[in-house]
C-alpha cells in the first residue's frame, strides 16, 4: 500500500488547518452559508436534509486496517455508530456536526486519510479495480497510476472550477470492475511493444443524460499520461458548458462537437502540452509502484477446502474469487444483508472487518464499487475463520452479484435532491427475492436504484435498474432492463409507464419469470435480454 | 484591505483595458480585457506590445481564466496578467500558480488572509507558471537538475 512521505502528510495537514480556519469563520459569523458553501464543498461537507453529511476519501478503495478502524472510531465519536460505503469507492457519515468536521478530518490525517476533492467541481477521488494487484487476468496493478492521478489532481491550479465534476477510473483488466467508461475519463491499461500504457476513453457518465465514453486515444506512454490528461482537462474547461449545470458535464461537450473534434482539440493542446514539462519523471511512477509490489505470498499452502458445512459452501461458492497467488483467495464481503441498507456498516462491523483484514489479509482491504469491502489475500485454509467472525457480525450474507446484492444511493431518507426513497425499495426487493435457492437460480443479476434522476444509485448500468421520481406529489417507479456497467457497457432502456413501490416488485418479479421461461444453457439475465430483447417484457409487465 | 494586489516589480499599468475585439482591430492599445468565453490565443501574436492583460471572473465559479492565464504564460508574456472581478482569496493561490501577478477584486480582500493563504502550503503536486517545484521534482532531484 501506498504511505504519505513528509511532503504528502505537510499538503494533507495543511489542508486541515485551512479548513479549521473556515470553520471558524463560519461559526463566528464572518462568512455567511453563502460564502462557506463552496469552501465547504470542496471538502466533501454537504448539508442534507437532517444533518451535515461528511464523504472521506478512499483513494481507489484500497484501506490499512488501521485506516478501517480509525473509519469504525469515527463513525462511534462523531457519528450514530454507522458509516455508508458509496458507489465511487468512498464513506459517507450522514450525522456530523459542523464543530467537529475539522477534527475529524485531523484525525483521518492521523492515519494518512482526507476528504479532499469529495465534491465540487473539480476532479474527484480516482476509482479502480477492487481486485487490483490481484486479479489473474491484469496487465499491471493500476493504483501507482490512481496514485500518481491522485496526486496530479490535489489542489490542481487550473482545473479546480471545472464546469463540473470530474470522475477519472483506471482499470487494467479485459474484466471491468470498476465501471470505467462510465466516467468523465477512464483509463485502461494496456501492453504494446512490451510498454505500458493507457487506453483513454472520455464522456461517458450517468446522471440525467447517461452515455458510455468512447475511446479518445488507443496509447498513451506511462510518461506522458500527466500531460495528456492536462490537454483533455483544458479543452473541457475552456468549451464545456457553463450554461446549464445538466449539460455542464464532459459527456455533453464530447456529445456535441463530436468525438472527432474532441480528440482534435486534445491533440493539438497535446502537442503543445508535453513539451512543457509537466510530467513527473518515470522515477516517479517506479516509486509509488514500490508500495504496490507483490506481497510476499506463502508457498505449499493447502487448497483444500472442507465443505462440509452447508452454509459455508455457499458463501464459498458465492464470495470468493480466485486469486493469482495459489492456495490464496480474494474474499467479497457483503454490505448487503437482506433487511439492512446497502452499503452501511456499523462502527463494530467497520471495527472487526479492520481486525479481519489486519489478521488475515495482509493488513489490506477494498472497497468495491458495487458498495461491498473485499478481503483481497486471504490463505484458503483461513477462510472457514472468516466466514465464521463474518456470520457472527451479520456479515456473511452470500448474495454477490446477485439479485439482493443491491445498489442504491440514499435517497430521500438522507438526500436533499431525491425524489422517492431508495433505501425501502431494495429492501422490499431483498425481502421478495429472500430464498437463497431463488436467488442462485436467477444467477448474475445486477439491480441498482436511483431515487432522482442524477442517477447517483447507477440505475441505467444496471442489468434491471429502478428510477425513483416524482409524479405529482407521489413517489413512481420506472423499470430499465439491460444496462450494464462491465466491459460490455450498455445503457438500459425504459419498459413503459412507472409503478407504485409494491408494483415496481411485481413487475421485476414478472421480469424474472420471463427470463427463467426463455433462457438458453448458460445465459445470463443480460445475455437473455439483450438476445430476445424488450418485447416479450414488455408484455409481461402491462400485457 | 487591499483593493488592488500586486507581486511584480513596479508600477501597475494604468492603461484602461479594451475588449479582444476592439485590440486585434487597431494597433495602440496596450491592455486588453478577456472574456470568459474568448480565445486568448488571439492575443499571441501580439504579446510583445502588451503590457496589461486582465482577465475577467464574473464569478468565482467560472474557471475559464485560469486556463487563459496559463495559455499566455506558455506562450511567453511577461507582462502584467491581472485578475479581476469576483476574485476571493480562497483562489489566490492557484491564481498565482497559474501566473496571474496582480488582482483587482470586487470586494477589497484582507490582507492578512491573503498573507496566510499563500503560505500555507508548503509544497505543491504540479508543474504550473509559477515556477515552484513540484513534490515530484523535489523527490528527484537528480532526474531534474542532471
Amino acid at each position: 500500500m501506498y504511505r504519505y512521505d513528509s511532503y504528502d502528510q505537510s499538503i494533507v495537514d495543511a489542508r486541515v488547518e485551512e479548513f479549521r480556519d473556515q470553520v471558524q469563520r463560519r461559526l463566528t459569523g464572518q462568512l455567511t452559508e453563502d460564502q462557506f458553501k463552496p469552501l465547504r464543498l470542496m471538502n466533501g461537507l454537504y448539508l442534507q436534509l437532517h444533518a451535515y453529511m461528511l464523504r472521506v476519501a478512499i483513494p481507489y478503495g484500497t484501506l490499512s486496517g488501521r485506516q478501517m478502524r480509525k473509519l469504525g472510531e469515527i463513525a462511534r465519536k462523531y457519528d450514530r455508530g454507522y458509516g455508508h460505503f458509496t458507489t465511487r469507492q468512498n464513506l459517507q457519515y450522514n450525522w456530523i456536526k459542523l464543530g467537529d468536521a475539522p477534527d475529524i478530518l485531523a484525525e483521518l490525517a492521523t492515519v494518512e486519510m482526507h476528504a479532499i476533492q469529495t465534491s465540487g467541481n473539480c476532479i474527484r477521488n480516482i476509482s479502480s479495480d477492487q481486485y487490483a494487484g490481484v486479479a489473474a487476468d491484469e496487465v499491471t496493478d493500476p493504483r501507482p497510476w490512481a496514485e500518481l492521478l491522485r496526486q496530479w489532481s490535489s489542489f490542481h491550479p487550473e482545473f479546480t472550477y471545472l464546469p463540473r465534476k470530474f470522475k477519472i477510473a483506471v482499470v487494467a483488466s479485459e474484466d471491468d470492475r470498476a465501471a470505467m467508461r462510465l466516467h468523465d475519463i477512464g483509463l485502461k491499461l494496456v501492453v504494446r511493444d512490451g510498454a505500458i500504457g493507457a487506453e483513454v476513453y472520455a464522456g461517458g457518465g450517468m446522471g440525467r443524460t447517461p452515455m458510455v465514453a468512447p475511446l479518445i486515444r488507443d496509447f498513451v506512454a506511462e510518461d506522458e499520461i500527466v500531460s495528456y490528461l492536462e490537454a483533455c482537462l483544458r479543452v473541457y474547461n475552456r468549451h464545456g458548458r457553463r450554461d446549464n449545470k445538466y449539460k455542464a458535464r464532459i459527456k455533453i461537450l464530447v456529445h456535441e462537437i463530436g468525438v472527432d473534434e474532441y480528440r482534435r482539440q486534445v491533440e493539438e493542446e497535446f502537442a503543445h502540452m508535453r513539451t512543457l514539462g509537466l510530467n513527473p519523471p518515470v522515477e516517479e511512477l517506479d516509486r509509488i509502484r514500490a508500495f504496490f509490489a507483490p506481497p510476499a505470498y506463502e508457498a505449499g499452502l493447502s487448497k483444500e477446502i472442507d465443505r462440509s458445512d452447508p452454509g459455508f459452501a455457499l458463501w464459498v461458492d458465492r464470495q470468493v474469487a480466485a486469486h493469482k497467488a495459489p492456495g490464496y483467495a480474494i474474499v467479497n464481503i457483503s454490505l448487503k444483508p437482506l433487511t439492512g441498507i446497502p452499503g452501511d456498516a456499523s462502527a463494530e462491523q467497520i471495527e472487526l472487518v479492520a481486525d479481519l483484514a489486519e489478521r488475515y489479509s495482509l493488513d489490506e482491504l477494498r472497497v468495491t464499487h458495487a458498495q461491498n469491502l473485499v478481503l483481497p489475500h486471504v490463505k484458503i485454509a483461513d477462510l472457514p475463520a472468516i466466514w465464521q467472525a463474518l456470520d457472527e457480525a451479520g456479515l456473511a450474507e452470500a448474495n454477490l452479484d446477485l439479485i439482493t446484492d443491491i445498489i442504491a444511493c440514499p435517497g430521500l431518507d438522507y438526500c436533499a435532491l431525491a425524489n422517492a426513497r431508495s433505501i425501502p425499495l431494495a429492501q422490499k426487493i431483498a425481502q421478495r427475492f429472500a430464498a437463497a435457492e431463488r436467488q442462485a437460480e436467477l444467477g448474475e443479476l445486477k439491480l441498482k436504484i436511483s431515487g432522482c434522476i442524477n442517477a447517483c444509485g447507477h440505475h441505467h448500468a444496471g442489468h434491471i435498474g429502478i428510477l425513483g421520481v416524482d409524479r405529482k406529489g407521489v413517489e413512481n417507479f420506472q423499470l430499465l432492463l439491460g444496462g450494464s456497467g462491465a466491459e460490455d457497457a450498455s445503457l438500459g432502456q425504459i419498459t413503459g409507464p412507472g409503478f407504485s413501490e409494491d408494483g415496481v416488485v411485481d413487475a421485476i418479479e414478472k421480469v424474472t419469470d420471463i427470463y427463467l421461461a426463455q433462457r438458453s444453457e448458460g445465459e445470463r439475465f443480460l445475455d437473455t435480454y439483450r438476445r430476445i430483447g424488450m418485447k416479450p417484457f414488455k408484455e409481461a409487465i402491462y400485457g | 484591505m487591499a483593493e488592488f494586489l500586486s507581486f511584480r516589480e513596479g508600477e501597475a499599468g494604468q492603461e484602461p483595458a479594451v475588449t479582444v475585439e476592439a485590440f486585434t482591430g487597431q494597433s495602440n492599445a496596450t491592455a486588453v480585457r478577456i472574456e470568459p468565453g474568448e480565445e486568448p490565443r488571439e492575443l499571441l501574436p501580439y504579446l510583445d506590445r502588451l503590457s496589461v492583460v486582465e482577465v475577467n471572473f464574473p464569478a468565482y465559479g467560472d474557471g475559464r481564466g485560469y486556463s487563459a492565464a496559463r495559455i499566455l504564460r506558455e506562450a511567453g508574456y511577461s507582462g502584467e496578467l491581472r485578475a479581476v472581478g469576483d476574485v476571493l482569496v480562497d483562489q489566490i493561490v492557484a491564481m498565482r500558480r497559474c501566473g496571474f501577478d496582480s488582482f483587482r477584486p470586487n470586494k477589497p480582500l484582507d490582507d492578512a488572509a491573503v498573507e496566510r493563504a499563500l503560505n500555507r502550503y508548503s509544497d505543491v503536486y504540479q508543474k504550473a507558471i509559477d515556477g515552484r517545484a513540484p513534490v515530484w521534482a523535489k523527490r528527484h532531484p537528480e532526474k531534474i537538475n542532471g
